[in-house]
């Protein structure tokens, strides 16, 4: 095994500060009952738990593309070691058969032959125009071209009994657990799951964790040997691209909303509580954010930084970390154009909340403002807060892939759903269509946005004030 | 004419249905009018919504049936259900404010139930909605009928409610706690016109209501609710002479009033019992001071006691326990030095207009108040909504900064001070508010809540912290394990206490309270007002109590001072202001509240109109438009104060 470098992007600095931060507020809620019987009423909702195992696949895969290090490269004894320019990420190294096997091109799901014809020279015929045999995909039946369906066949089946058995040692953990940890003997915990009887949406969970094991497993014992979503114009494998989109996309959901957080909570909260001038400022501020077009500041703020970036190449060791602050400066960006929405729910209702008489109360004691904005009106807004979290998730997701599409997206060597839909707007354009490579980043954004939005709906009913 | 019949509703919770309503039967005829009545929670509302068949969502009709003239209404197709509503039975609601489309003319309001149930549309209606508004008493109908309901007073819009109510010519009126929202001038007004549209059409009136005085004044019959049943009907006389159930006995012992002055009102121990936890037996029966051991197994049947007085008791007694209570030590204090001074204290909010947010007027919330307040005494701040009370209360905390004038306490003027200063003499004075739902921070513990004070005044050190919040909630009758329970576990009167206690912590020599049992029950306000003269008697603390409700007042208050328009009109000791009013406005308000004894009649004075704004207050004497004794010295110039004693002060010219 040769040595390695570890790398540390900022933006995996901010991922696992993120992950800290949620360990941490998971913490705080634990302690806090108010807190805890909401998020008891998120976890009992079937819909919003289905979801948040989808979600909890996604940020896997996202956590492990945020862990990046440098190969050594083989040199002579003695020299000082040095590391390849290629910044690796424990994703890449899990997927290595994806990331290496590239064709030369085009190539459709499952195939075992190029997509386009090629002049190839056949011993004792001479040169014949024809679709060329892959490289690597299905190249284990050795021109068995007829066999690949039955091939397919037969390993998807395997898989999903694989996923099945896998889900099955899951569940009985599962059960095991419910029975474990309630005290009632009269029912097992397998049949209090399926009849609804616990709290938390087990059955949810389980029976989304069925789909995605029996859907799951056989996809990667056939990315093994084929390229399961065909491969794009330079022959990528398109399964290996979604799952590194994952990483971009989650990082644009989660980042921005934590940059423009701190500026959208601040502001409206002084905004509404203190009124007067303060809050005309502030007013003033955000409408004029909000009247010039979003896209355009968008695009013209990316663009000045593309110039900062190519005026100082010194800055960066390898590419990887210039895509990555381009994709820092997204989310910042991002974030600094969309704090207008929060700050304006969060100053109405810091304006209810400070004629209420508690506040009155409080201030009948003399207690200071800072205190009183701290412990009495900012643990009142967190509802609103968590729920403008959630969904704008999701929003920011779509966003990236609107201004990727633009060109004022995420670096070209970055791989996102929006660069992966950019590039396809020809292949569509092709005959005979390329339909693939679209179609797979449509999906996989359709899932994460769509568990995105079911879980901000359960989320938002669950700290519904008037529901609870 | 209508007759209602075991009726059931209940509520979906979960998987399971609470039932709300538990069987009752009633009947009313023509002309006559049935009021319910009961505490919040007892289903009141509920039967009045399933009579109509408009339950919310979540509600269920669970059994039993409801006919109009012989007809099931509970069987009838919900489009044959759309022709009685309106129509056959019409409905009011408790707040006129939200019960008007916002959006929509009144014409367009009235019009859309005559075009529904008469047939009527465009100008062929507006004859009819004009009698309809002059029916109601509205002045200047033609103007009304093309304004929107932002531009009428809250007294105007229950008129219109009952004009649109009345268009489809109904056989019976529902009437949702019609008044409860209103002030009592406004609220005698509306009731004078309901009882005489009454008599006019011959209509039936269910009448809901917690108030005993607006039964007294309304009602025929009556039916006691108490926890989804009927516990107790009889005529209105029979009602108010004999009361035989002791819940309505011990409704009628926790009312507030001049003649229990200086004793203990009878409360209610405990609570109404949850929907999903009924007892087996006499729903009352935990609750009953003369609880009998078949009371908790067997629910007692009806028992008619006399003509058409019956309920369902199986004590036999007839006793009114009133004498219960036992004197609560009044402290004999002479007004001694005020410690509180408030001379020409004046709030004016400046009405903003244009680009330039200009200053354009000032609304005089409070326009020279002066008040003095004695330690240990309890002075009563009456009138009614917008006369700018509440506002008094918050600028002597300096809640709301003073425009003028000097709230001097001890020898130091607050007004002005600013910091630390401040918040030292913030220690002297505390504020319990009217709601308790809105003054505890739902997301601390009673504990943080009622620690605040002290922290932020540096009250009491860490160890004795916790001893120290422990007394204050013995104190207020709360047990020590509810240090670490948050707000919600509590029910209405409970947060009330914890607010008491949060006041009391920093131990202030004056609680100002602000209508602080008008969102509770009778029986919980008699607890309140209990505590609240057991802690004066036991700490010698003085309360500004602000109120309008005049059992209270009559109760509780050494001195009264009565406002109008942001200013004192009269003020004086509790007896004199009380038993022999000088100002024309203290006499009507006097008057106007519903007595819930129907024997004392005496005058009414009705007052016309509704107190006018106070950003532009009549000239010269503020009361002169609506006064009965108005002469043209009162259109010239406000009157200064004339003592009829030492103590009782006037300000009219014709006192």
């Amino acid at each position: 095994m040769t040595g390695f470098q570890i790398v540390v992007l900022w933006s995996d600095v901010l991922v696992w500060l993120l992950v800290a931060a949620g360990v941490g507020v998971g913490l705080l809620i634990a302690r806090n009952p108010p807190l805890r019987a909401a998020w008891r009423r998120v976890g009992a909702s079937r819909a919003g738990m289905a979801s948040a195992t989808v979600l909890a696949a996604f940020v896997a895969v996202g956590l492990l593309d945020s862990l990046h290090y440098r190969v050594a490269l083989d040199g002579a004894p003695g020299q000082k070691t040095r590391y390849a320019v290629e910044v690796l990420s424990v994703l890449d190294a899990l997927a290595t058969p994806l990331r290496t096997r590239n064709e030369k091109t085009y190539s459709a799901p499952f195939a075992t032959r190029l997509y386009a014809k090629e002049t190839v020279d056949v011993p004792g015929v001479g040169a014949v125009r024809d679709y060329p045999p892959l490289k690597h995909g299905g190249s284990h039946l050795a021109g068995r071209d007829d066999e690949a369906a039955a091939d397919v066949a037969f390993r998807a089946f395997r898989g999903a009994v694989i996923g099945f058995l896998a889900w099955m040692a899951i569940a009985a953990l599962v059960a095991a657990a419910v029975r474990a940890g309630d005290s009632a003997v009269d029912a097992a915990g397998w049949r209090k799951i399926w009849r609804r009887e616990t709290v938390f949406a087990w059955d949810a969970v389980l029976a989304t964790l069925l789909a995605m094991l029996l859907a799951g497993v056989p996809l990667l014992l056939l990315a093994a040997d084929y390229h399961v979503f065909g491969t794009d114009k330079v022959g990528q494998d398109v399964f290996y691209q979604v799952l590194k989109s994952v990483r971009t996309g989650l990082i644009i959901g989660l980042v921005t909303t934590l940059v423009m957080l701190p500026v959208a909570v601040l502001l409206g909260i002084v905004a509404g509580y203190f009124r007067g001038w303060v809050d005309d400022v502030i007013q003033y501020v955000y409408t004029v954010l909000n009247s010039i077009p979003g896209v355009l500041l968008i695009a013209a703020a990316v663009l000045m930084m593309q110039v900062v970036i190519d005026t100082h190449p010194q800055w960066f060791a390898t590419a990887a970390e210039r895509a990555d602050l381009r994709l820092l400066a997204l989310c910042f960006i991002l974030g600094v154009t969309s704090w207008t929405g929060l700050c304006r729910l969060l100053r109405g209702e810091t304006l209810k909340l400070r004629e209420l008489e508690y506040i009155q109360a409080a201030q009948a004691f003399g207690v200071s403002s800072w205190r009183i904005i701290v412990r009495h009106i900012l643990p009142n807004l967190m509802h609103i807060v968590i729920i403008a979290l959630v969904m704008d998730f999701s929003g920011l997701v779509l966003a990236e892939a609107v201004l990727s599409y633009v060109g004022i997206g995420v670096d070209p060597t970055m791989t996102s759903f929006g660069t992966m839909i950019n590039n396809a707007r020809m292949e569509l354009g092709r005959e005979p269509v390329v339909w693939w490579s679209l179609a797979a980043a449509f999906a996989a954004m359709f899932v994460l946005v769509l568990a995105a939005n079911l879980f901000a709906d359960a989320v938002r009913d669950a700290f519904d004030p008037r529901a609870a | 004419m209508l007759e209602v019949r075991n009726l059931r509703l209940g509520f979906a919770a979960g998987r399971s249905t609470l039932a709300a309503v538990d069987g009752i039967s009633f009947a009313i005829s023509r002309g006559e009018t049935f009021a319910l009545l009961g505490e919040s929670g007892c289903g009141k509302s509920a039967t009045a919504q399933g009579i109509l068949r408009l339950l919310p969502a979540a509600g269920r009709l669970l059994g039993g049936s409801v006919r109009l003239d012989g007809e099931e209404l509970l069987a009838l197709p919900e489009a044959e259900m759309r022709r009685i509503r309106g129509h056959r039975i019409a409905m009011i609601f408790q707040e006129p404010a939200t019960s008007l489309n916002p959006v929509l003319t009144v014409g367009r309001q009235i019009g859309e139930v005559l075009e529904r149930h008469s047939g009527l549309a465009g100008d062929a209606a507006r004859p009819r909605m004009l009698e309809l508004l002059r029916q109601v008493g509205i002045a200047d109908p033609e103007r009304r009928l093309d304004e929107y309901p932002f531009q009428l007073s809250g007294g105007m819009k229950q008129r219109v409610m009952i004009a649109i109510a009345l268009a489809g010519d109904p056989e019976l009126l529902i009437a949702d706690e019609p008044t409860t929202a209103l002030d009592v001038t406004v609220q005698a007004q509306i009731l004078d016109l309901l009882a005489k549209i009454q008599v006019d059409r011959g209509m039936g009136m269910l009448l809901i209501t917690h108030d005993l005085g607006v039964v007294a004044r309304m009602a025929h019959r009556i039916g006691v609710m108490y926890a989804g049943e009927l516990v107790e009907v009889a005529s209105r006389d029979e009602f108010f002479a004999r009361p035989r159930h002791p819940y309505t006995q011990a409704l009628f012992a926790a009312l507030p009033d001049a003649a229990r002055r200086g004793r203990r009102l009878a409360t209610i121990p405990g609570q109404v019992p949850a929907l999903d936890a009924m007892p087996a037996g006499c729903r009352f029966a935990d609750r009953c001071p003369q609880a009998m051991p078949v009371c908790r197994e067997r629910a007692p049947a009806w028992r008619e006691v006399a003509g058409g007085h019956a309920l369902r008791c199986h004590w036999q007694g007839a006793g009114v326990a009133d004498a219960a209570g036992h004197a609560v030590t009044e402290l004999a204090i002479e007004p001694g030095r005020p410690f509180l001074e408030v001379a020409g204290l004046q709030v004016h909010f400046p009405i903003r207009r244009g680009l330039l947010q200009r200053t354009v007027g000032h609304v005089r919330a409070v326009d020279g108040v002066d008040l003095a307040i004695s330690p240990g005494r309890t002075l009563a701040l009456v009138g009614e909504s917008g006369c700018g009370k509440t506002t008094v209360g918050k600028a002597l905390l300096q809640l709301i900064r003073p425009s003028a004038g000097s709230v001097r306490l001890g020898g130091a003027d607050l007004v002005g001070l600013s910091g630390r200063r401040l918040r030292a003499a913030r220690r002297h004075l505390q504020m319990v508010f009217q709601d308790p739902f809105a003054s505890l921070n739902p997301r601390l513990r009673i504990g943080e809540i009622i620690g605040e004070g002290m922290d932020a005044l540096g009250v009491g050190s860490g160890g004795e912290r916790r001893e120290a919040l422990v007394a204050l909630l013995g104190q207020v009758g709360l047990p020590a394990a509810a240090l670490d329970r948050y707000p919600h576990e509590f029910s209405g009167g409970q947060r009330q206490r914890i607010a008491i206690a949060r006041a009391l912590a920093v131990q202030p020599e004056l609680l100002v309270c602000d209508e602080p049992t008008s969102a509770l029950d009778v029986s919980v306000q008699a607890q309140i007002l209990n505590l609240l003269k057991e802690l004066q008697a036991e700490l010698g603390v003085a309360y500004l109590f602000i109120t309008h409700n005049f059992g209270v007042v009559d109760y509780l208050a050494h001195d009264v001072a009565v406002m109008y328009l942001g200013r004192i009109v009269e003020r004086g000791r509790a007896e004199e202001v009380l038993g022999a009013p000088r100002h024309p406005y203290t006499q009507a308000l006097l008057s106007a509240v519903p007595s819930p004894h129907p024997g004392d009649a005496g005058e009414r004075i009705r007052l016309p109109g509704e107190t006018p704004s106070p950003a532009s207050p009549p000239a010269g004497c503020h009361f002169h438009p609506r006064c009965p004794k108005a002469v043209d010295v009162c259109r010239q110039s406000y009157p200064a104060a004339t003592l009829i004693s030492g103590t009782h002060a006037v300000h009219c010219h014709r006192a």
